[in-house]
């Protein structure tokens, strides 16, 4: 009777489900659905290892990875850029890149604008339409929330250090869009992969916010999605960071949710903004 | 003789049952207690921090009518200025009340004095289905629905006080009415039989006795209403237009504590001016709320019927 219990009990032992390892990838909403669909298919080619991803914002993510409560900080800013965080302690693997469009409500007329008329509209110095060749209608402007990855990287290279106009904020991407969709008059800004056919796109200075634009900077407004940890890493997280980093990801899943593989741009960019050409 | 002199003395089985249920009941009051004041700690720890490690006047946080908490004035100060936030709430909040109040006591006065059957049967479960749509709903209804149609009739871009007061009326109006209910339910049936009995109207009776002795149910009923409007984040933070700007009109872009404090939180480094910032905010809404609360005990105090 007791060996009987003691072999269940081993059986049962040894046969226990591997409950497996799991990390937590935490951080910008703009870069959740990429992890998110590389998590699941990582999963599936390896039981009994996940990812946990969640969004919540670029910011309080990189003081997790720094304090070690998260594996991954997913960021659409270089950490040099947000107060706060000892960079030195975090290690950057940048993922894939993403393009940034200004987008405008359909009826405003416009379809081409120069940097410095756009420049104009998003501080105040242009308030209709009629003003840059368009229908005779007040612009609304409608930005991201302060702080966001996404109003970082569009006013970085938009606004050239200059004051933006206090104005409408919005949460996520997707209201900004249903927002610009509806409103007469709205100009905002989204990535390339969340414009639709209800907004209309601007092309800047005659150049069209295209993949292949952003590839050679011609066109300028992108950031990298950056991938932080804390310290070099290791085990799963060392993994999921190089499956990141595969073909498999990089060719497959990365151009299908409208982000840039890393491997196809031709320029490199530093946190200052300093252009270089990759030799091929 | 023994045996029952000690079952007499014994604790019955029933005690021991009252026993251990009160200790139950204790310690999750006990518990309650310390999270409020866990709550309480936590928060104002975290929101006065900006004034004691970061530095920043009290005033100039209240009063200051700039808000952008990651650059900093030409004097070198922090832009912290909550004023226009602060201004927001007010502002929504009084006006739904305002217009929600009338409503919720023709509707309350309706279903108690008037035809108390449609009322219990109908009105009671629809009024009840309204407090259980989640906000966002209302947020959405509020996005595609109320903002078009404030555009449309008012101008502006539709975003702005005015579509938020819209929305939290609808969201506050079934706790104001459910709670006036309650209120006229609670007036003893003598004052109404006494006054019909000295010949007033239905109306007389309703209008000078009914609804004046309610006077501090329907009373703390708005001020629940006010605190729900105060606290609500995701409805008005869709319809509002969250520009930290001070409002000078119904329909332009304004925001409110909520707002602001949930769409900046998550884009904050822990420990930085941004965040303390944010946390002042927190605490300025959790004393409100605190506010709020005393003031309903207060009105409950004084009118209590005797």
């Amino acid at each position: 009777m007791i060996a009987s219990v003691g072999f269940i009990l081993t059986v049962t032992g040894c046969g226990a489900v591997d409950n497996g390892e799991s990390i937590n990838a935490v951080g910008s909403s703009a870069m959740q659905p990429l992890v998110e669909a590389a998590g699941e298919q990582y999963s599936s080619n390896h039981l009994g290892k996940f990812i946990n991803v969640q969004g919540g914002g670029s910011g309080t993510v990189l003081s997790q990875v720094q304090a070690g409560a998260v594996q991954i900080g997913d960021s659409d800013l270089f950490a040099e850029e947000k107060e706060g965080i000892d960079s030195k302690l975090l290690v950057d693997h940048k993922v894939a890149i993403v393009g940034l469009t200004p987008i405008v409500n359909k009826e405003v007329g416009v379809s081409d604008i120069t940097m410095e008329n756009l420049r104009k509209i998003f501080t105040g110095e242009i308030t209709n339409w009629r003003e840059v060749g368009g229908k005779d209608q007040d612009v609304v402007l409608i930005n991201r929330a302060a702080g966001s990855g996404s109003r970082h990287t569009f006013e970085q290279w938009v606004l050239d250090g200059k004051q933006p106009k206090g104005s409408q904020e919005q949460d996520s991407t997707g209201m900004v869009r249903q927002i610009v969709s509806t409103t007469p008059g709205a100009i905002s800004y989204v990535a390339f992969s969340y414009v639709t056919k209800d907004v209309a796109t601007l092309n800047i200075d005659g150049v069209k916010p295209t993949e292949d634009n952003v590839k050679d900077n011609k066109w300028t407004i992108w950031s990298y999605e950056h991938m932080y940890t804390k310290g070099k890493p290791e085990g799963l997280t060392k993994d999921f960071l190089e499956y990141m980093l595969s073909d498999e990801v990089q060719e497959d899943i990365v151009p299908q949710l409208g982000y840039i593989p890393v491997s196809q741009m031709q320029v490199e960019r530093d946190v200052e903004g300093n252009i270089q050409k990759i030799s091929k | 003789m023994e045996d029952i002199q000690s079952k007499l003395l014994k604790k019955s089985k029933k005690a021991k049952l009252e026993q251990f249920g009160k200790t139950i009941s204790f310690i999750a009051i006990l518990f309650i207690v310390v999270v409020v004041v866990a709550i309480f700690y936590f928060v104002a720890s975290k929101g006065l921090a900006t004034f004691f490690k970061d530095k920043v006047n009290v005033f100039d946080f209240l009063f200051g009518k700039e808000w952008n908490p990651g650059s900093v004035s030409e004097s070198g100060k922090p832009l912290v200025g909550a004023l226009p936030m602060i201004a927001g709430s007010f502002i929504v909040t009084l006006l739904s009340a305002i217009i929600a109040t009338p409503f919720a006591i023709g509707a309350a006065v309706f279903m108690t004095e008037i035809s108390p059957k449609l009322g219990t049967k109908v009105l009671q479960p629809v009024i009840e289905l309204l407090v259980g749509i989640p906000s966002v709903v209302y947020g959405f209804i509020g996005l595609s629905v109320v903002v078009p149609a404030v555009r449309s009739v008012f101008g502006g871009s539709g975003f702005g006080i005015l579509a938020g007061t819209f929305v939290l009326f609808v969201m506050i109006l079934p706790t104001v009415t459910s709670m006036t209910v309650d209120a006229l339910r609670a007036v003893p049936r003598h004052y109404r039989e006494a006054s019909l009995a000295l010949g007033a109207t239905r109306w007389q009776t309703i209008y000078k006795v009914v609804l004046r002795a309610a006077v501090p149910g329907i009373l703390t009923a708005v001020v629940f209403g006010m605190a729900r409007a105060f606290g609500e984040a995701l409805a008005i933070q869709m319809v509002i237009g969250n520009a930290s700007l001070m409002p000078h009109n119904l329909i332009t872009p304004a925001s409110t504590l909520t707002s602001v404090l949930t769409m900046g939180i998550g884009n904050t480094v822990m420990g930085t001016l941004e965040n303390n910032a944010l946390w002042s905010l927190a605490l300025l809404l959790l004393l409100m709320s605190l506010f709020f609360n005393i003031v309903t005990r207060l009105i409950g105090k004084k009118g209590e019927m005797k």
